[in-house]
């Protein structure tokens, strides 16, 4: 049995195959209506979210499954301080898969370590967000046409940007990447992910603070909400949150093939007069969530159509 | 007594650690849990060392399959092992750097759910054994060592 933990648990020939079935479900959706017919979904959610949640049900429901699950901690046992290794063991009786979201980091492994059926780390903590880094992959395959051989801007809060960093693990797999850093000085991305992961593989980067400055060299821009969640002083939030706002001035200096990618939800970063810009994906990148999702439950399943 | 020299009595049956850097015995004192051990512990603090300078020394008289001494390498894998049946050196152990320890040290990090988590089991993974970087096998927080 497989679970999700983490975007690198697929190898790149695996990945390869998700990506083909999601592009597969997305060029005939009607062929997999009843794929998982019978099969339940159980969303975990310890923290609000809408995306992740509602994708992963809209998954499960197109592949013709149930779902069933708790969308905040407030509602579940563990606000009675059940522990996630006893309310995984429950869940492995009423579910065929689940989808987990905790704010507390390596949640979904304590799960998967207890779990019969297969874990899906739907975000834990500042950690990992694998479905998000599955989504981006799709996304960019499906824009570009291929993974690899491209520079991609990161902007934002790279520091605690999980969406970030799982990304960047993920296409330091493909050959010819090139990454621009774009943040202020306290969101930088960190040490470990700069020298464990780019420069122990050879991927060339550059740091950069003023977005107008990278945007004319890029061929992808994926940006990223400063998150007022992963801050423990309000003051820090408040001075960092409009430090880089995407409009349509600065979309004129960029090629006419970058696209902008977004995990969403936004705050202000991107201003709303970019939306209507044929290379904001933002909004095609959810629809691609599901396809991926759908993939992913199949082949965690292990049910072919 | 010879002025200058301590006198420590052989053991018959435990290990003798040499070499530790000085004044971290307590440390392995500590990590080996033998606070909760019914055994003849003797500790010998900064000790005359030709090769260091000064070191702390350790006897730990205890049935030799007793302990599991692989963390040693964890902490300081410059020490030597003397492992001692019968009065007698049977075995000189090297040391490595353990792949996994588990309950020695503990993870920092708050968001981490070793922090909420009943009876969980602190595990850290070795990631890098060139730079001897353990990260926490839940969270992956890297596991910050006192400077040597």
């Amino acid at each position: 049995m497989r679970h999700l933990m983490s975007p690198l648990d697929f190898s790149v020939e695996e990945l390869d195959k998700l990506l083909d079935l999601a592009e597969d479900i997305e060029a005939d959706p009607k062929k997999y209506a009843h794929a998982c017919d019978g099969k339940k979904l159980a969303t975990l959610f310890y923290e609000p979210s809408t995306r992740t949640r509602l994708s992963h049900e809209a998954a499960m429901l197109n592949l013709g499954g149930s779902i069933m699950g708790f969308s905040s901690a407030d509602s579940s046992s563990a606000a009675k301080g059940e522990s996630v290794s006893d309310t995984i063991r429950t869940i492995s009786c009423y579910a065929d898969i689940c989808a987990m979201r905790h704010p507390k980091e390596g949640a979904p492994m304590v799960a998967c370590q207890h779990s019969s059926i297969p874990v899906i780390n739907a975000g834990d903590g500042g950690h990992q967000h694998p479905t998000q880094t599955l989504t981006d992959l799709m996304t960019i395959r499906s824009l570009k046409g291929h993974l690899g051989n491209m520079t991609i801007g990161l902007c934002g809060d790279l520091k605690f940007g999980r969406t970030v960093h799982s990304l960047i693990h993920a296409l330091v797999r493909y050959p010819g990447m090139k990454f621009v850093l774009i943040s202020p000085e306290e969101l930088r991305l960190p040490g470990y992910i700069r020298h464990d992961v780019l420069e122990k593989n050879q991927v060339p980067y550059e740091e950069v603070v003023r977005l107008e400055e990278a945007i004319p060299n890029l061929d992808l821009l994926y940006m990223t909400r400063v998150q007022k969640e992963r801050f423990f002083n309000e003051e820090d939030y408040v001075r960092m949150k409009d430090f880089y706002i995407l409009d349509a001035k600065k979309m004129k200096l960029a090629k006419d093939d970058m696209y902008v990618l977004h995990p969403l939800p936004r705050v202000n970063e991107i201003s709303t007069e970019v939306d209507s810009d044929p290379r904001a994906a933002y909004f095609k990148q959810m629809q691609y969530g599901v396809y991926v999702r759908m993939a992913l439950i199949l082949t965690l399943l292990e049910i072919e159509v | 007594m010879v002025k200058n020299t301590l006198n420590v009595g052989r053991i018959s049956e435990g290990f003798v650690l040499d070499h530790i850097q000085a004044g971290r015995s307590m440390d392995i004192y500590k990590y080996l849990h033998l606070d909760q051990l019914d055994c003849c512990v003797a500790i010998i603090k900064n000790a005359k060392s030709s090769k260091m300078g000064k070191k702390d020394i350790m006897k730990i008289e205890c049935p030799i399959d007793f302990m599991d001494l692989d963390i040693l390498g964890f902490i300081d894998h410059n020490i030597t092992i003397n492992i001692i049946k019968d009065e007698q050196i049977i075995e000189k152990k090297a040391l490595h750097l353990p792949k996994k320890i588990k309950n020695v040290i503990k993870c920092k990090n708050p968001r981490c759910i070793t922090s909420i988590e009943q009876e969980l089991d602190h595990v850290f993974v070795l990631t890098d054994p060139d730079k001897e970087i353990y990260r926490c096998m839940y969270c992956e927080e890297k596991y910050e060592r006192r400077p040597r």
